[in-house]
């Protein structure tokens, strides 16, 4: 078995606010990003000026919490240039460490930011410890943050091979499309997860509802999903969404249904392999969504060190569809 | 634009009044107009969040009280006042939930995609406007709730306690359903 280390708990935000949520509440690192196409969470109104996140490193450093930006997104073959912009940024702002997926930024940090941490984000999709070993060989990346896909026993052996750091979500949106593969949006709505940063943007979306209080999730021109009058509801994603296959009956989710991690009964054995940091989805999220869930793994985890039984929050109510899962952490057949 | 109907599931309707006003729109309405003057000098950055949409009309639709609210949070012409029920005017997206869960969302105690999932929340119209509304309120330092109440002294603070707890035993009630 690995030493027992204390993981970082990783927290979003999407504003300044919801950053000062997450140092507040505990967090050992907060992850955030700037207004554009270098963030995979590049919604309208969400995220960060230059100015907004000088004030906020300062914030977070100031209660002992790093911040980590991301640049997760791949930019379009010749045009790195706002990307490496944004490193620059990063680097005179004082940020610990840049998430990246692409390798022309990372091999930009490498050679123009050697102390600058690169933290290789999942939207690289690397499981493999082949994988991952290349990226610490030719980048020097000290942390690779796994995708959902993997389970506690697979993690465990992971760890043994890898020269590196693992982070492995613990809470939030349950996404299991071979993350920075997926097409799925732009072929609805034109716009690039992986390189605009933009999943189902908001003008893509619209929210119709009927006499009887069923309601259709339209996006662009296709309707993905409609919830009866009871049912509770999900995000606007393709992947997320409801359809009529040859093979089912109604309407089937075909890809994933709308529920969210939640590895909170995990926690013991992913400590117990060796897991460097626990990752909070949810930078769309409000800053109440912050506070409760930070608080409630902060409590978790240091109840866990200190030797005790976890204390765990019921955190349903914050969950999509309001339903949660443990995913592949406990098992493949999730479903 | 859409029409929206009442939500079931919301209530509201007829005798679903609850936190019936006691005062006419017309007295009203000039309190809304320093609320939302007042939260606007606070807070210069908050409209920056809005992008374009700072122009859009927004109806806010408490639906169990008698009356919506109409806002354009533009800095240059700022709107905010009472509307009846019968003619909503024109507005670019529509919020209807319940009144204590509006207010928490303002308290900044609720998530609101969390109020979104279990269809206590919703939306129509203009959703990308709506993100930026919900962004921009979001990111306010003191809650809106909070700014509201000190206006009115202690009896404003005195109201939002009592509020506060009547929103806390309705999750409670919730939960245990």
């Amino acid at each position: 078995m690995n030493a027992m280390v204390k993981p970082e708990l990783i927290c979003p935000a999407g504003t300044p606010a919801a950053l000062r949520s997450a140092v507040d509440a505990g967090a050992d690192a907060v992850y955030c990003g700037y207004q554009n196409a270098t963030n995979a969470r590049n919604f309208v109104g969400l995220n960060f000026t230059p100015e907004e996140m000088e004030k906020s490193i300062r914030y977070a450093h100031d209660g002992g919490t790093k911040v980590l930006i991301t640049l997760n997104t791949f930019p379009p073959a010749g045009k790195v240039e706002l990307w490496k912009e944004m490193v620059d940024l990063s680097a005179r702002l004082g940020a610990d460490a840049c998430i990246v997926a692409d390798i022309a930024v990372a091999a930009y940090i490498r050679d123009t930011y050697p102390d600058l941490r690169i933290h290789l984000s999942v939207q690289a999709a690397a499981s493999s410890p082949e994988a991952i070993e290349y990226y610490v060989r030719e980048f020097g990346v000290k942390r690779v943050v796994l995708p959902r896909i993997m389970t506690v026993s697979e993690i465990r052996g992971l760890l043994k091979e890898i020269p590196c750091e693992v982070e492995t979500f613990i809470f939030g949106n349950h996404g299991l499309m071979v993350e920075g593969r997926c097409s799925l949006t732009n072929y609805v709505t034109g716009q690039s997860t992986n390189m605009d940063g933009a999943c189902s943007p908001a003008a893509c979306v619209k929210y119709e509802r009927a006499d009887d209080g069923s309601m259709s999730t339209i996006l662009g021109d296709y309707m993905i999903d409609r919830f009866g009058p009871e049912e509770t509801a999900g995000y606007p994603t393709i992947c997320k969404g409801r359809y009529k296959c040859d093979a089912r009956d109604g309407g089937y989710y075909a890809f994933e249904e709308p529920i969210s991690l939640n590895a909170s009964t995990m926690l013991p054995d992913l400590i117990n392999a060796g897991v460097h940091a626990f990752k909070i989805e949810g930078r769309q999220r409000s800053r109440a969504y912050v506070k409760k869930v930070v608080a409630a793994f902060r409590e978790a985890v240091d109840s866990i060190m200190a030797g005790q039984e976890p204390r765990l929050a019921d955190l349903v109510a914050l969950t999509e569809g309001q339903k949660q899962t443990e995913g592949a952490l406990k098992t493949k057949k999730w479903r | 634009m859409t029409s929206e109907p009442q939500s079931s599931r919301l209530g509201g309707g007829p005798g679903g009044f609850p936190f019936a006003p006691p005062l006419p729109l017309f007295l009203l309405n000039p309190i809304l107009k320093r609320i939302v003057h007042r939260i606007a000098v606070q807070n210069p950055d908050m409209f920056d969040r809005l992008g374009p949409h700072r122009h859009a009309y927004f109806l806010i639709d408490p639906v169990d009280i008698p009356f919506m609210l109409y806002l354009r949070p533009d800095p240059e012409a700022l709107d905010f006042r009472a509307v009846g029920r019968r003619n909503p005017p024109p507005h670019a997206a529509r919020i209807s939930g319940k009144f204590l869960d509006l207010l928490t969302l303002m308290d900044t105690e609720q998530d609101g995609d969390a109020l979104f999932f279990s269809r206590d929340l919703i939306v129509t119209g203009d959703t990308e406007a709506v993100v930026c509304l919900r962004n921009a309120l979001d990111d306010v330092d003191d809650p809106i709730a909070e700014s509201v109440a000190d206006m009115f002294g202690p009896p404003g603070r005195a109201a939002l306690n009592a509020l506060r707890r009547a929103a806390e035993n309705a999750q409670k009630r919730k939960g245990a359903k």
